[in-house]
């Protein structure tokens, strides 16, 4: 919940949120012409269509950039820290958090979960073994 | 009616550096009064305004301030790339006979008064702050560290070679008194300076400083009052991809494409025309992506084409040519100083630092995170 009572992210983006909380994956998917988007939309970018709904995906991806970032950027986390881009083998990209030193652009991850005080864990990835 | 030539009639920079005795507001005025004096004019002839980070409807709160109410306003926030942009909204609303006299202003304390923030806070329900910023990428630098990597895994660009660029920048910087940093830098000192986010080390980085500065358009007739030899705008282009990383369709190609690609038609000349460039080097890899996107390499042969020393005094492609972001000064948005020292060297006064014969120069503004681009095509007439 945030800080109003009201379920936590915006009213769009919720049900990621709340299948976070349960460490399951969600995007929406869309049934018209059977692409998956990311960040969620009020209808699909790429056919306009409303047939939208939230689908667990595998959770694997591959590893698109990577930077090792050495600034303290106030985040709460501490540096060195690995700071990515995974693409999902459905297609969505995601910003988020390697996990395994060893990395690298163009490896196999998949989605495990980092827990926070103040919200539903966040999905980060580590090495697909 | 028939559409009007449109030049460069004044350009001046504000106080630079470390300002304590003036306000962004000030510093903007003092720019745009020096700008209009090159130019023969006043502030009562401007009835364009065109203004970006100075607070919220920036035009309004400049307008005030400079006692101008004008007729054509614009206070589009296209973050670094607003006034290459800017140049082209006013150049058709001249062309078009909606402006006579444009003027572009900006001024910024980021370095005495607050830095910059590192991350993108705000609005808790915004989806920067759900899905990017608890992940903790350097804001902006992480993002073009990012595109970096990417560029490094698909064509091999090394480290060394991104040095290169910050190495031809002071090489431009130690021939001008006014900029920040004038001492010898080699490829070994860039390298040996501290990761900021991999790839990227602080000195492939720009400057933090304060600066700001005016440019002032016109047609034709209003150019030949100009005090100082007025600079033909020839083209203009400007587009935009991506806000956060993440929906960015590939990290290795930047709007410059489309941007320059609309230029340089628009101006009718070439890449092999252009005898000066300044683009926006917030990073090293700015301008590497630059170069390749608007077609002065083939993609991907951008490390090779600055390892060769192009980018040098004595180079193919002389290039940020006052020192640039990284050396001579950046106050948090480069873009007037871009056209400042393009229109200098077209009119062939920049001194020690003078590229030999400079006819056509092309100036890249780059706005968001190597998400936005905005390319103007100037000739000296």
């Amino acid at each position: 919940m945030n800080d109003t009572g009201a379920l936590w992210g915006d009213p769009l983006s919720e049900p990621f949120w709340r299948a976070a909380w349960e460490r399951r994956l969600k995007v929406q998917f869309c049934a018209q012409c059977e692409r998956y988007q990311h960040y969620p939309r009020p209808f699909c970018l790429s056919c306009q269509s409303d047939a939208l709904a939230w689908v667990d995906v595998t959770g694997r991806g591959t590893v698109y950039s990577m930077t090792r970032n050495w600034l303290d950027v106030g985040s709460g986390l501490v540096p060195p820290y690995v700071v990515a881009l995974v693409d999902l083998d459905e297609g969505p990209r995601l910003l988020t958090n390697l996990i395994d030193d060893t990395l690298c652009i163009g490896d196999r991850v998949e989605v495990t979960w980092r827990d926070r005080v103040d919200g539903p864990p966040l999905p980060v990835f580590k090495s697909l073994d | 009616m028939a559409s009007r030539d449109v030049y460069i009639v004044g350009v001046a920079e504000s106080p630079l550096g470390k300002v304590y005795d003036q306000t962004e507001f000030s510093m903007a005025a003092l720019a745009v009064r020096d700008a209009l004096d090159e130019a023969g004019l006043r502030l009562a002839d401007v009835d364009g305004l065109f203004v970006n980070y100075m607070g919220e409807e920036g035009s309004v709160q400049l307008g005030e301030y400079l006692g101008v109410q004008p007729r054509y306003a614009d206070s589009s926030d296209l973050g670094g790339a607003s006034f290459e942009a800017f140049v082209h909204h006013s150049m058709l609303a001249i062309a078009a006979g909606r402006c006579e006299v444009a003027v572009l202003a900006y001024a910024s304390r980021q370095r005495t008064r607050r830095g910059r923030t590192r991350v993108m806070a705000g609005d808790p329900q915004s989806l920067m702050s759900q899905f990017e910023v608890p992940f903790g990428l350097a804001f902006p630098l992480g993002h073009f560290a990012l595109q970096a990597a990417r560029h490094a895994y698909e064509f091999g660009t090394t480290e060394a070679d991104l040095a290169e660029i910050a190495v031809a920048a002071r090489m431009w910087a130690m021939k001008n008194p006014e900029a920040w940093h004038r001492d010898p830098l080699t490829v070994e000192d860039v390298l040996a300076s501290a990761y900021v986010s991999e790839p990227l080390h602080k000195l492939d980085c720009c400057l933090v400083l304060d600066g700001g500065g005016a440019v002032v358009l016109s047609h034709a007739a209003r150019a030949r009052d100009a005090a100082k030899r007025a600079v033909r705008v020839l083209g203009a282009g400007e587009a935009h991809g991506h806000w956060h990383i993440s929906q960015s369709r590939s990290l290795v190609e930047t709007p410059a494409v489309t941007s320059g690609r609309e230029a340089l038609a628009m101006a009718g000349v070439t890449v092999e025309d252009i005898d000066v460039f300044e683009p926006y080097d917030a990073t090293t890899i700015s301008v590497l992506l630059a170069l390749e996107d608007l077609g002065f390499c083939p993609k991907g042969e951008g490390g090779r084409f600055v390892a060769a020393g192009s980018l040098r005094p004595g180079g193919s492609l002389p290039s940020m040519t006052s020192g640039g972001g990284l050396s001579y000064n950046h106050p948090g948005a480069l873009g007037l100083h871009l056209l400042t020292e393009a229109v200098r060297q077209l009119r062939h006064e920049a001194g020690e630092r003078q590229v030999p014969d400079a006819e056509v120069g092309l100036v890249h503004g780059v706005g968001g995170l190597l998400s936005v681009g905005s390319t103007v095509v100037l000739r000296r007439e």
